[in-house]
């Protein structure tokens, strides 16, 4: 029988460890997370934050532990069946990850594209989306000629324009000046409030006091406060 | 399909240097190889033509009558293994032998009677080329009450035969030996390929693109590129093909220099193959990399 509570969760970890060989990257996590949650993970650089996110998204295997997804455990994920459960994901990454022999259209469409979606289907999605983030204007420029602001922009873009029902956020604000980092964190708003639950790694306390969400702090791979 | 050659072949554009690589690297297997074979093809055309030469020479028993001839001619005709079996009179033999000796033919006019014996010359089917079938076969005709002796080369037939058949095994194993070079370099060429684009692949893979849709485009680009190749290489050796046939043929107006060039089907095959060589490439290298 399942409560209520749990049937609300949609990220579960169980006494998570990662070791990088005789080096603890995380020790005993230990965190449930309800749907349509915005979460914040903190702590100093070298704590784990990224690491924790890389485990949620396969980038990396558990040393010891379970980790639960909307119901899949990923100790259990054959490795053909990875992009499945990424394609569930939006994932935001720190140095944004945009290819940078495609144009912006492409970054983005690509993730569409991957999932089978059609043609027509995919040019819609993906200038709304880019409608959405301010960036529609530039959908043929190539990654490199965009400032950081704009570049992450299009990471947030791409992370949501498959309507992922969480987004994990790698400091997505952390090297973007106080104007473009505003308007990135208003866009992770925009979609928590359209109803994605959203973890967002970062060492930016100002932005977790403003916000006043909840949120977890590693130290030296240990979960410290809640 | 079409959207992943689509993006097959706006990689190719993007990434046109690497391309170019691949495709030259192809290119120049396939001149390599392709020359080999053409080399060995003509050769094996050579050695073909030499042992349709290889006849037998049946000698006739002295007290034959002239109205037997035809019944000994269909009794070796009736032989497995015979082409054609063509009666040589000792008069025909005589004369045959003076065109051949030219100016020692004086040395003839010595004899009072024709010494030389009737004869067969018989020619042999072209799948008969083994020595041991040759002796078998000669061993029938002397068989025959009206033959007195056969004569065939025994000792440069077998000779030439096992130096046709290993030349033939030698052509095989290069052959062979230079695909697997080819398959290894175009393999590591298109891992320089892959490995500069380690960075796309792995993006592609975090936001959860599935092997089949990172794997197809190289594919296809694999195998345009391998059919660029091959065609180019082709197409090179066809132009040294036609220098040659040009300069050197008619500079030595020598029928034996008749050199021939690929078949169409041939043509297409070596196409087919520098594709194959380039899905290989393509193969090995995408399943270690993507495997790490």
């Amino acid at each position: 029988m399942i409560d209520k509570n749990e049937k609300s969760t949609i990220i579960r970890m169980f006494h998570v460890h990662k070791n990088y060989g005789s080096k603890k990257a995380l020790s005993n996590i230990n965190l449930d997370v309800s749907k349509n949650e915005f979460l914040f993970i903190t702590g100093p650089s070298g704590a784990g934050k990224s690491t924790l996110l890389k485990l949620l998204y396969l980038g990396e295997p558990v040393s010891e532990g379970q980790i639960l997804i909307d119901g899949m455990n990923l100790s259990r994920i054959p490795r053909k069946r990875i992009s499945f459960l990424r394609q569930k994901l939006g994932i935001i990454f720190q140095d944004y990850k945009l290819i940078p022999t495609k144009t912006v259209f492409d970054n983005v469409a690509l993730v569409l594209e991957a999932m089978g979606k059609k043609k027509q289907f995919v040019q819609k999605k993906v200038n709304s989306v880019l409608r959405m983030v301010g960036m529609e204007k530039r959908f043929n420029a190539m990654p490199q000629s965009l400032s950081g602001g704009e570049q992450q922009r299009i990471a947030v873009a791409r992370a949501v324009v498959g309507m992922p029902k969480i987004i994990l956020a790698d400091e997505p604000t952390g090297s973007l000046d106080p104007e473009s980092a505003g308007a990135v964190f208003d866009l992770l708003k925009e979609f928590h409030a359209r109803g994605a639950t959203i973890l967002v790694a970062t060492h930016d306390q100002e932005l977790i006091r403003k916000t006043g969400c909840r949120a977890i702090y590693l130290k030296d791979g240990c979960q410290v406060l809640k | 399909m079409i959207f992943f050659f689509k993006r097959a072949f706006q990689d190719i554009r993007t990434n046109s240097f690497l391309s170019a690589v691949t495709i030259i690297t192809i290119f120049l297997s396939v001149l390599i190889v392709s020359t080999l074979v053409l080399f060995f093809l003509n050769t094996n055309d050579y050695m073909n033509s030499w042992k349709k030469g290889i006849k037998i020479i049946a000698y006739l028993k002295p007290d034959i009558v002239e109205t037997n001839l035809v019944d000994i001619k269909n009794k070796i005709h009736g032989l497995y293994g015979v082409a054609e079996a063509e009666f040589i009179s000792k008069e025909e033999a005589m004369k045959r032998l003076r065109e051949q000796m030219k100016r020692q033919s004086s040395l003839l006019n010595g004899f009072k009677e024709n010494p030389l014996p009737d004869a067969f010359e018989i020619r042999l089917t072209e799948q008969f080329s083994n020595s041991e079938r040759i002796e078998n076969l000669a061993v029938q005709i002397e068989a025959l009450p009206e033959i007195d002796d056969v004569e065939y080369g025994r000792r440069w037939i077998g000779r030439f035969i096992k130096l046709f058949d290993l030349f033939r095994l030698t052509g095989y194993a290069m052959s062979g030996i230079f695909f697997m070079a080819a398959v290894f370099i175009v393999a590591n060429t298109i891992r320089l390929v892959i490995y500069s684009r380690r960075e796309e692949i792995e993006i592609m893979r975090l936001i959860g693109a599935t092997d089949r849709f990172i794997k197809t485009p190289f594919y296809i680009e694999a195998v345009i590129q391998g059919a660029l190749g091959g065609i180019i290489g082709l197409a090179a050796l066809f132009a040294a093909y036609i220098y040659i046939s040009i300069n050197v043929e008619q500079s030595l107006s020598f029928d034996l220099l008749h050199v021939r060039f690929f078949s169409l089907r041939l043509s297409g095959a070596i196409i087919l193959c520098s594709m194959l060589v380039g899905w290989l490439g393509c193969f090995i290298s995408l399943r270690q990399f993507l495997k790490e």
